[in-house]
């Protein structure tokens, strides 16, 4: 554990708590039976002529926490709701370990799930909703009782339990739906943008838990968002999707770090994207780029490629230089000082507009509106992408 | 051996509960709705030799007899919309913006007055006006004469009174739910007070008006008491279609029929302008902050309460009218003096069995409504195909059907085998689950808009099938809405005259068409011992609803 998370949970009381009665809890969290690994098998969704889910292969190993991100529109709630048995599977096969699951109704599916508005039922209590998956699961009364305060006790809405759903808050609306699908040891657990309600505090608090509780019950995960810091922070792996397909399947640290194309590198974090040409490629893969901005480097690719390239520099990579440095020259236009780093926009002299972060701690002074600064990086960091918008580089 | 399985599998699937209920459904308003007016279609234009013809519809634009009714219906019912809104308007913006008193008071006698049956205002408007009325009598003594109520100035007075609630209805409501930013944002730029209710309020009410000012209208258009009560000469369609239909009994309903056709072409064509003209530049508004009601000072505040009380008063007179002379003392159908029970006595001798009719058939009519209301609803809204559209259109059908016609349609079709109704309680309830379900839709829909589909999948994510989904979820959300629906479907049908008095025999004769003979027997004080009943039974169900739906649902 990161020390980082650790003084987020000192800060924080009711992650503390939780953590001490995950740790106490014993029936939930019980091994007897283990969720299922997912995989997805060239699963296509259609609406008329628009495809939604085009062609989607990917496989969730059991207990990972996986998310889906993506802009919306993309078709990531699609699959998500495909996987529940909500949308149809117009083409390719959904395995939960080894078994189709295609046919199966949604009611059978022994699935979990957080809806993005909670889907709390309004005339039940916050007891009656946590223990309705378990009496249509048969469950003897005796049984029910302990599990449902259990599972209310891991949300920290124990005194809650004779509540109706509209004396709640958005906070406590979404941990009796927490509750609510954890309950019932689901084979699979889903999310729909289930923090995109809440305001910034309590959705960075609701992340927390909802990462501990996932690890400690060990349940099989599939999370969909739209926010890529969310993201970021919550799952074990990360699956990238524009326009129904998927674009990178990675952890976060290397999604941030090595977009595999130029879309993945526009969407997570800030990129500055600028245009240049392969001018020499020597015998051993390494290309001399010059870039429309006026600036030469070289570096390997992954394959030999003349003529166009795009590359994505983020702004932390940059290093800026004083007027008379060395690299591309530009003017300083705007900045905004955010504490720990300035950032700063700066046109560069064939007109485009890129950002750079400078670090307080490396600098005694920030620059100013007119300042002429000059911009260069190390070549091995940034991203270089062909004419598709494929990574070449090494 | 797999294949025959999934086939079985593909076959169990397509007769799931819910496609039960939409072909079920769809099969039983192909029966009951669209073949009897095919039926009635087919036969004005058939000739009695069995021949496709024209001739009633060349009868009735060429003689005055007919169609001046056509002139006469849409005259009172024009006439009476825009003394409905001229009266409407006005009053609901006082209530809703200034701070009158007793606003619940006059707000119920408003509903009251337009849930009434129709033809009471009628009865007690003659009561009053009429040839030997209590105003007229009173007014002669001193010398006045006042004008003749019978004919267009009488059906006009009893329309406007009677449907102007709806204008008055629609307009408060969306009166109240201006947000209040909007006016201000008018007032900020520069907008004087009267400016800004002429350039942004008006034009955003402007289609809730408009479809006010259509109920009004179309209700005014299918109106069979009144004018068949007041209207003595002057004849408008409705009455027409009744009195060809009666007059050629033996089952030639031919140019009964090409009146109706005429007047559903008249219903359709102004509903088809409110749709697509009117409902076109609705406005979707939630008043976050709703408009300031504007305090006025004493004297101001108790003359526009005195205002707003009279017109209430007034649309809700012929109730109390009603009510006074049921407990008169009578000597045959004549009136003398002193109070008594003797009406009441009168019609639990001899009308006893049309009061337990219109309970019971109302009873079995309005448990038919809520089971296929809510079922039909959900259909509707929430699985979404082909079907439950066309399903949803057919159910809506009956608000632009006069009752007058939905019986000589029922009669028609079915006054043959296999399916010989005629005469018997099950076609009339028929013709009230058809009539008045579409109260209990509407209701039932507006509710089940509210409810998030996410709702009924996470209780089939929880492992609960969709059936029983429907059942222990979605039905219970759906209750408020499906109980105040039924609750107008239920006063609505108890009232109930048009349809009845096509399609009552001997035996299965209600209140209202007891009423109904009763007055054109000159039998006052039965009919307003018959027409009372009806009233506090109208009330109690409308206080009812008033409790059930907490004011979450309107009457219109």
């Amino acid at each position: 554990m990161s020390a980082c998370t650790l003084s987020i949970i000192r800060r924080n009381r009711p992650a503390r708590m939780l953590w001490e009665s995950v740790c106490n809890s014993v029936s939930l969290k019980g091994l007897n039976k283990l969720s299922h690994g997912v995989k997805i098998c060239n699963v296509i969704k259609r609406y008329d002529d628009f495809i939604a889910v085009n062609d989607i292969s990917c496989e969730i190993k059991q207990g990972e926490f996986f998310t889906l991100l993506g802009p919306s529109g993309c078709g990531k709630t699609t699959l998500l709701r495909m996987i529940a048995g909500f949308n149809t599977i117009d083409g390719g096969k959904i395995y939960f370990d080894n078994k189709v699951i295609n046919d199966i109704e949604a009611y059978k599916r022994d699935i979990g799930m957080v809806f993005q508005n909670y889907a709390i039922f309004p005339h039940m209590t916050v007891f009656d909703n946590v223990a309705y998956g378990l009496k249509a699961r048969k469950l003897p009364k005796s049984e029910i009782e302990p599990k449902v305060m259990e599972a209310l006790e891991l949300v920290q809405i124990k005194n809650l339990k004779d509540r109706k759903p509209s004396e709640l808050s958005g906070g406590q609306q979404q941990r009796v739906a927490l509750a609510r699908a954890i309950v019932i040891k689901p084979g699979v657990l889903l999310m729909d943008e289930p923090l995109s309600n809440l305001d910034a505090k309590l959705r960075v608090q609701m992340r927390t838990i909802i990462r501990k509780l996932q690890k400690d019950l060990n349940i099989t995960t599939i999370y969909v968002t739209h926010d890529q810091e969310e993201a970021l922070a919550i799952s074990d792996r990360i699956a990238i999707i524009n326009a129904g397909r998927i674009m990178q399947i990675d952890t976060p640290a290397t999604i941030y770090k090595k977009p595999q194309n130029s879309f993945v590198a526009g969407f997570i974090g800030t990129s500055n994207f600028m245009e240049g040409n392969v001018v020499r490629l020597d015998g051993d893969s390494t290309a001399h780029i010059k870039l429309d901005a006026g600036y030469d480097f070289s570096l390997k690719l992954k394959k030999d490629l003349q003529g166009k390239i795009k590359i994505s520099v983020r702004p932390e990579q940059f290093i800026v230089d004083d007027e008379n440095g060395s690299g591309i020259p530009g003017e300083i236009q705007m900045y905004t000082f955010l504490g720990d780093f300035a950032n700063y926009e700066i046109k560069l002299e064939n007109g485009q507009v890129v950002q750079a972060n400078e670090y307080t701690k490396d600098i005694d002074f920030v620059r100013d509106i007119g300042h002429k600064v000059r911009l260069s990086f190390h070549p091995e960091k940034i991203s270089v992408f062909n004419e598709e918008g494929t990574e070449v580089f090494s | 051996m797999s294949t025959e399985n999934t086939s079985h599998r593909n076959f169990a699937k397509y007769f799931n509960f819910w496609n039960l209920v939409k072909y079920g459904s769809m099969l039983l308003l192909l029966v009951f709705l669209v073949y009897p007016f095919f039926s009635v279609i087919f036969h004005s234009f058939l000739g009695s030799d069995g021949k496709f013809t024209l001739k009633f519809y060349q009868v009735f634009f060429t003689k005055q007899y007919y169609y001046r009714t056509l002139w006469n219906s849409l005259a009172t019912s024009g006439v009476s919309t825009i003394l409905a809104i001229i009266i409407g308007v006005p009053l609901a913006y006082i209530t809703s913006r200034f701070n009158v008193y007793w606003k619940k008071c006059i707000n119920m006698l408003i509903i009251m007055s337009l849930m009434s049956p129709p033809f009471i205002g009628a009865y007690s408007w003659i009561m009053l006006l009429g040839r030997n009325g209590l105003f007229t009598n009173a007014f002669a003594k001193i010398g006045i004469i006042t004008p003749p109520i019978y004919g267009f100035g009488g059906i006009v007075l009893v329309f406007t009174l009677k449907f102007f609630p709806y204008v008055y209805l629609y307009v408060s409501g969306a009166m109240s739910s201006i947000d209040r930013s909007l006016e201000e944002a008018a007032e900020n730029l520069g907008s004087s007070k009267l400016r800004r209710t002429l350039t942004i309020t008006m034009p955003v009410i402007m289609p809730t008006l408009a479809a006010g000012a259509i109920m009004a209208f179309m209700s005014s258009l299918a109106d069979f008491g009144t004018p068949m009560l007041i209207g003595e000469g002057y004849k408008v369609l409705p009455v027409l279609v009744y009195e060809e239909y009666m007059s050629e009994m033996g089952g030639n309903a031919n140019m009964a029929g090409a009146l109706s056709v005429i007047i559903i072409c008249c219903s359709t064509a102004v509903l088809l302008i409110q749709k697509y003209v009117v409902a076109r530049k609705n406005y979707v508004m939630t008043a976050l902050r709703p408009p300031i009601v504007e305090e006025l000072s004493k004297g101001k505040r108790i003359l526009l309460t005195a205002l707003c009380m009279l017109v209430a008063g007034v649309a809700f007179l012929p109730q109390i009218v009603v009510i006074v002379t049921s407990f008169i003392k009578t000597n045959g159908p004549i009136f003398v003096q002193g109070f008594g029970l003797d009406s009441y006595e009168k019609i639990f001798y001899k009308l006893s069995k049309n009061i337990t009719n219109t309970f019971t058939f109302s009873i079995i009519a309005i448990i038919i409504i809520i089971i296929f209301g809510m079922l039909l609803s959900y259909l509707v809204v929430k699985k979404k195909s082909k079907i439950s559209s066309t399903l949803d259109l057919l159910l809506m059908f009956p608000y632009v059907i006069p009752g007058a016609v939905l019986g000589i349609s029922m009669l028609v079709a079915f006054n043959k085998p296999p399916l010989m109704l005629s005469g018997t309680a099950v076609i009339m309830i028929i013709a009230y689950v058809i009539r008045k379900m579409p109260y209990t839709i509407r209701s039932s829909s507006a509710l089940l808009y509210q409810i998030d589909p996410s709702i009924e999948e996470a209780s089939i994510n929880l492992g609960v099938s969709p059936m029983r989904t429907f059942f222990k979820i979605t039905a219970r959300m759906m209750a408020p809405g499906v109980l105040s629906g039924a609750i107008l479907s239920w006063i609505t049908t108890i009232n109930e005259l048009s349809s009845s008095i096509m399609l009552y025999s001997g035996k299965t004769a209600t209140i209202s068409v007891a009423i109904y003979t009763e007055v054109v027997r000159s039998s006052f004080g039965t009919a307003a011992a018959l027409a009372s009943i009806l009233t506090v039974a109208t009330i109690l169900s409308l206080l009812l609803f008033n409790w059930v739906s907490k004011g979450r649902v309107s009457v219109v």
